[in-house]
């Protein structure tokens, strides 16, 4: 080797692309990420079809299987997401990435985008079923890919919100377990029995302002087949609020 | 200009001083040798340098580029293994490296991880996961991530301790070729590294500076090192 005086300084493109590619990886280097997949699957398909009553609802739509949605990602993005920061710290790589030629923006962006995109491969995985409910009924492909892309955006949220709790601790069981309860909290704002509790304590508008800040709430048009400003401001506002203050915490070390 | 100057730094973790108005420079060619008993701020120091953590005062410019002012730049000239050699234990030890020269955007990325797996003489573990490998392996895969760009300023906090004799050699070898051409600093608890390897001390204590010399006046302080040190960090 030849000493070069003038290592180069990154093009911040190959860093992100670096990071992204190394997290994405990273998660089917471990039989976890073949468990999550499936856990994942298992549940979004019979939640669907036993809770949620698919067919005899009597409409071949999705608005059953995306209901539960909320729920699956308010579980299994914290799962996915305990790991982007905490196990930097465990391993103590993070004194590692930081001191490569990165900025942690850049570290940041890679890592979150490789965790959402794990999230989104999961949720592709389901789209036979979908077809499938779609070819037995009157199909509407519009339908479906509203509600795809509401699910997938809903995943960035909850996302958002693990990356925080990973940012703050070395355990990954710690960053899974307050994601978990964070995410938990929006999935209960807009669900029946908090409903009525809420109805008990405050005037109409302000359960419908309060129901608003949920997930469900934010997901139900989406199934509906629309795609909205509204909601798509929301799930994006979480997801990059989350990155945001994640990046922030870890930053200032 | 030196290729390290640091000047009047400062750290303190709550009411710990960790390191107390550290200033000194290394020239290329050098390989300074950084001394002091647990806790005294050696780690820190380097963590400062390396741009890791930031100072509470004071600067540290590697290379001609300010740490905290121009970070990017700095960390490009700067190879740096931390204390106990971290890497991504999942990875192979190939795509570890793949991983940091991609990172670091080196050009023809597998020439560079080719060139160091052989001169880290790593060639023969490199399809092993990391978390697999014995101390030694996993120490030589810390420094080879430090040297895979081949930096002007190295910088490898303990990088023999736990080795056997023959892996510490093996590792000295390694450093003693390359040290002609950069900055090193290398901290250690082994003394007669100092003899081996350096050509100059600085022995910290409590976050200061006790001792700034050649190696050559610092083997002059006496016969038994180990006194020599008791005494500087009393
Ligand atoms: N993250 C931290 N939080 C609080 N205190 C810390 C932290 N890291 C180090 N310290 C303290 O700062 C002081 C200097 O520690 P440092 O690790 O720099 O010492 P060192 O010279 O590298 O020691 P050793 O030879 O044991 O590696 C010690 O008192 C240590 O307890
Ligand atoms: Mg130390």
């Amino acid at each position: 080797m030849t000493h070069n005086p003038d290592s180069p300084t990154p093009r911040p493109g190959a860093a992100f692309w670096a990071v992204l590619r190394r997290e994405f990886a990273g998660y089917f280097r471990t039989p976890l990420a073949y468990v999550f997949l499936a856990v994942f699957n298992a549940f979004a398909i019979s939640l669907a079809f036993f809770v949620g009553n698919i067919y005899e609802a009597g409409v071949a739509s999705l608005d059953r299987f995306f209901l539960y949605h909320p729920w699956l990602w308010a579980f299994l993005a914290p799962a996915a997401g305990a790991r982007l920061w905490a196990e930097e710290r465990r391993q103590g790589t993070i004194e590692l990435l930081l001191t490569w030629p990165v900025t942690v923006w850049q570290a940041a962006l890679g890592k979150f985008f490789a965790a959402w995109l794990f999230l989104g491969s999961a949720l592709l995985i389901t789209l036979p079923m979908a077809f499938t409910v779609c070819y037995l009924g009157d199909p509407d492909v519009g339908v479906i890919v509203s509600g795809y892309v509401g699910s997938f955006l809903c995943a960035g949220a909850c996302l958002g919100i693990a990356a925080i709790a990973s940012a703050l601790t070395r355990s990954q069981v710690i960053a899974f377990v307050t994601g978990f309860l964070a995410c938990f909290v929006l999935v209960l704002v807009g669900y029946g029995v908090f409903d009525e509790l809420l109805s008990g304590a405050f005037a109409t508008g302000t359960v419908e302002e309060i129901r608003r800040l949920g997930l469900w709430r934010n997901l139900e048009p989406f199934t509906l087949g629309l795609i909205d400003l509204r909601p798509t401001a929301y799930f994006l506002t979480v997801a990059f609020a989350g990155l945001g203050l994640s990046t922030l915490i870890v930053e200032r070390r | 200009m030196a290729l390290i100057e640091v000047s009047h730094l400062e750290k303190s973790y709550g009411a710990i001083r960790a390191v107390k108005n550290v200033s000194f420079s290394v020239d290329r060619g050098e390989v300074v040798g950084f001394l002091g008993p647990n806790g005294a701020g050696k780690s820190t120091t380097m963590k400062l340098l390396t741009g890791y953590l930031r100072p509470d005062a004071g600067t540290a410019v590697v290379a001609g580029f300010d740490v905290v002012e121009n970070p990017v730049a700095a960390k490009a000239h700067l190879g740096y293994s931390p204390e106990g050699a971290p890497a991504y234990g999942e990875m192979t030890v190939r795509e570890f490296l793949r991983f940091a020269a991609e990172l670091r955007g080196l050009t023809d990325p597998a020439q560079r991880v080719a060139d160091t797996l052989k001169l880290c003489r790593l060639e023969e573990v490199a399809g092993q996961s990391v978390d697999t490998l014995s101390k030694g392996y996993r120490m030589r895969v810390g420094f080879a991530q430090a040297v895979i760009h081949d930096p002007a300023v190295l910088i490898l906090d303990e990088p023999t301790d736990g080795l056997d004799p023959n892996q510490k050699f093996e590792v000295r070898r390694i450093l003693k070729d390359m040290a002609a051409r950069k900055a090193v600093i290398v901290s250690t608890h082994i003394l007669e590294e100092i003899a081996e390897l350096c050509t100059r001390v600085i022995v910290i204590a409590q976050g200061e500076v006790r001792c700034d010399e050649s190696k050559e006046r610092f083997l002059q302080r006496g016969d038994d090192l180990n006194q020599v040190f008791r005494k500087l960090t009393a």
